[in-house]
């Protein structure tokens, strides 16, 4: 068990540092630099003159880095690996990539993490009940809806609800994650909720059908197990065989893609959050790239990739403990 | 007449054969299936338009219409002059449609198509090898799954510049693969216990044989599933990367179509332009449902247990 553990363990630091390498080259070998991007930028946001707008853009040369790509890398993975992460070239020049990213994640995590414990309780209740009513008129209808709206891109659905509910009907607000003064108020809170609630609706309709559809499958796998059969022979009160018997063994695989799905929240909210310009790791990543901020694209991919790599880790040691069959040492 | 009994099988049987298998037998699973049946019309609409479209409609040039003409097909007495209406540009709305499908789909046939060679190719090796080639293979895996996928692409978009379908294709497939890959391995996996794959080996006959004969024919609607599922994949992501405008403009597409919509024109915003960004998305969304309910049909029609009942 220690063993297996170790090299678990070895495996999830070798991906990080294979992934984290990898990003830095393919990001540095971007065309564009920071100093051109940033100078259009002003351009654009100011209406400098190009002279200007590049003065300004160069006095964040201190920040750009120097050397050879193979000396940049050396010096970024041994910074990298004491957690610092660099700093911000374009996007508030000069900060440092890991509290820009801490002052990013809440707002993701918020959005991201509540839509995926709703669509995934939802998920799980209705796919049960369709795999009980099997076969029926309920469960071919649902899982037909549910085949669809899995497959419908989520930006399309965030175009939809940013016009209808907050255009039209003019029930929520159309950008941002909140509009009165930050504090522990009712206000504030009801506020933050009031623009969290079309960025989590749409990530719920999205993904609630791949819930429902695999709990629908993994339980009806269960039923046919003959545990079950003699479960209801031995004349087991049919509640308990529902929740300890069936609902139990069927959630644990899903239960591995809710871990793995939590990690890859960040990177999976890009275009949710640029539709509602929800200031959430996604947007500032999109805005990084737009800006060819070199540490910052670096620094929100290699946090992506971690949160993912312990996400599956997690589930690997946590799915030992819950399965008993794992649990009693066969392992 | 089976074609395991030992006799010379003349040209016009095999066309013969092919024919039923190929086209009678899926064609009869089709039409008994309603919901398969639908999807593969929708699909054929899509291919049509696809390929035929673009000579029958004139080629979308701006200042040919009234700026933000409303849909005339909805108008009493409906017309078809301008069946959706005209955008920002006074460019005909349909016509960008049937203009910007060809690349949709092309994009989507051939990184679908790649993802799937890529993963098939990948799982069988790894599973069939096992050891030493399994473990490397199965850590490259690992390490791709990790990658987020979307992000990912974001920037090789802004690298590559690819403006090719078989670029773009080919970009998509990058990670995507990854997945596909684990799941026919382990399919491989359990396939290698059965009997006769046993009685195959004992036979002596060749891997290839093995390979392609014996285990492929199982995995086929497996396989030809995950082919659609990846295809709907690369809609997504395609269109998407279009949208966020980190692809180089080309030709149409319904991605540049949904960019222009809502980071130029705003069409979101009020009513009277609405139909100019409902365009493109009833588009993408109408070509991902017909695909979704052709696959129904799919494991009826390679599935060779299931084959057999028709």
């Amino acid at each position: 068990m220690l063993n297996w553990f170790i090299k678990r363990a070895l495996l999830a630091v070798l991906t990080i540092l294979v992934a984290a390498s990898l990003t830095f080259f393919i990001v540095r070998s971007m065309p564009g630099d920071p100093i051109e991007a940033l100078t259009q930028q002003f351009i654009y946001q100011y209406r400098m003159s190009y002279d200007e707008a590049h003065k300004l853009a160069m006095s964040v040369a201190p920040f750009i880095p120097k050397g050879t790509i193979l000396e940049q890398y050396i010096d970024y993975m041994s910074k990298f690996l004491r957690g610092n992460l660099g700093v911000s070239i374009s996007y508030s020049t000069g900060a440092s990539v890991a509290e820009l990213l801490a002052s990013r994640i809440p707002w993701t995590v918020l959005i991201v993490a509540t839509a995926l414990v709703i669509s995934f309780g939802l998920g799980i209740f209705i796919g049960m009940i369709m795999a009980y009513k099997h076969g029926g008129k309920l469960d071919s209808a649902l899982a037909l809806v549910f085949s669809i709206t899995r497959s419908i891109p989520e930006y399309l659905v965030a175009i939809f609800m940013l016009s209808f509910f907050a255009f039209q009907l003019k029930w929520f607000p159309i950008r941002g994650a909140y509009s009165v003064e930050p504090g522990f108020t009712l206000e504030f809170i009801a506020d933050v909720l009031r623009h969290a609630a079309l960025p989590i609706l749409t990530w719920v309709i999205v993904h609630l059908g791949g819930w429902a559809l695999g709990m629908r499958g993994s339980t009806v796998s269960v039923l046919g197990e003959d545990y079950i059969a003699y479960a209801k022979a031995r004349g087991i009160a049919s509640r308990r065989i529902v929740f300890t018997y069936i609902g139990r063994n069927a959630i644990l695989p899903l239960f591995t893609s809710f871990m793995i799905s939590l990690g890859f929240m960040f990177g999976g909210s890009i275009f949710i959050e640029y539709i509602f310009s929800y200031p959430g790791v996604g947007y500032m990543l999109y805005q990084a790239i737009q800006n060819r901020d070199w540490y910052l694209m670096i620094g929100t991919f290699d946090v992506i990739v971690i949160a993912v790599v312990l996400g599956t880790f997690i589930a690997d040691i946590l799915y030992g403990f819950l399965d008993p069959r794992i649990r009693r040492g066969v392992r | 007449m089976s074609r395991g009994e030992h006799v010379i099988i003349s040209r016009k049987e095999v066309v013969k054969t092919i024919i039923h298998d190929w086209i009678i037998v899926p064609g009869k699973i089709l039409v008994r299936n309603k919901k398969a049946f639908a999807g593969f019309l929708i699909l054929a609409f899509y291919i049509f338009i696809a390929t035929i479209g673009p000579y029958i409609t004139p080629y979308p040039r701006p200042w040919t219409c009234d700026r933000y003409l409303a849909p005339t097909l909805f108008k009493i007495p409906p017309t078809i002059d301008h069946p959706l209406g005209c955008d920002y540009f006074g460019k005909d709305i349909w016509a960008q449609i049937v203009w910007g499908a060809p690349t949709v789909l092309q994009i989507a046939f051939i990184a679908g198509l790649i993802t799937t060679l890529v993963g098939i190719t990948v799982g069988m090796v790894s599973g069939f090898k096992g050891g030493i080639v399994d473990a490397i293979l199965m850590g490259i895996t690992d390490i791709v799954m990790t990658i987020p996928g979307l992000p990912l692409l974001i920037v090789l978009a802004t690298v590559i510049r690819a403006t090719d379908p078989w670029v773009v294709g080919l970009m998509l497939s990058v990670t995507a693969w990854a997945g596909l890959a684990r799941s026919i391995r382990s399919q491989v996996l359990s396939i290698k216990q059965r009997e006769f794959i046993e009685a195959a080996k004992a036979l002596g006959l060749p891997t290839y044989h093995i390979v392609f004969f014996e285990i492929m024919p199982n995995l086929m609607s497996y396989i030809a599933i995950n082919f659609i599922f990846a295809t709907t994949g690369a809609i997504y992501a395609s269109v998407g990367l279009y949208f966020l405008g980190v692809l180089p403009f080309t030709s149409f597409n319904w991605g540049i179509m949904l960019n222009m919509a809502y980071a130029q024109a705003g069409a979101h915003h009020r009513l009277d332009t609405m139909h100019y960004i409902a365009a493109p998305i009833l588009a993408v969304i109408g070509l991902q449902v017909g695909l979704i309910l052709f696959s129904y049909a799919i494991d009826e029609m390679f599935n060779p247990r299931l084959r057999t009942e028709v």
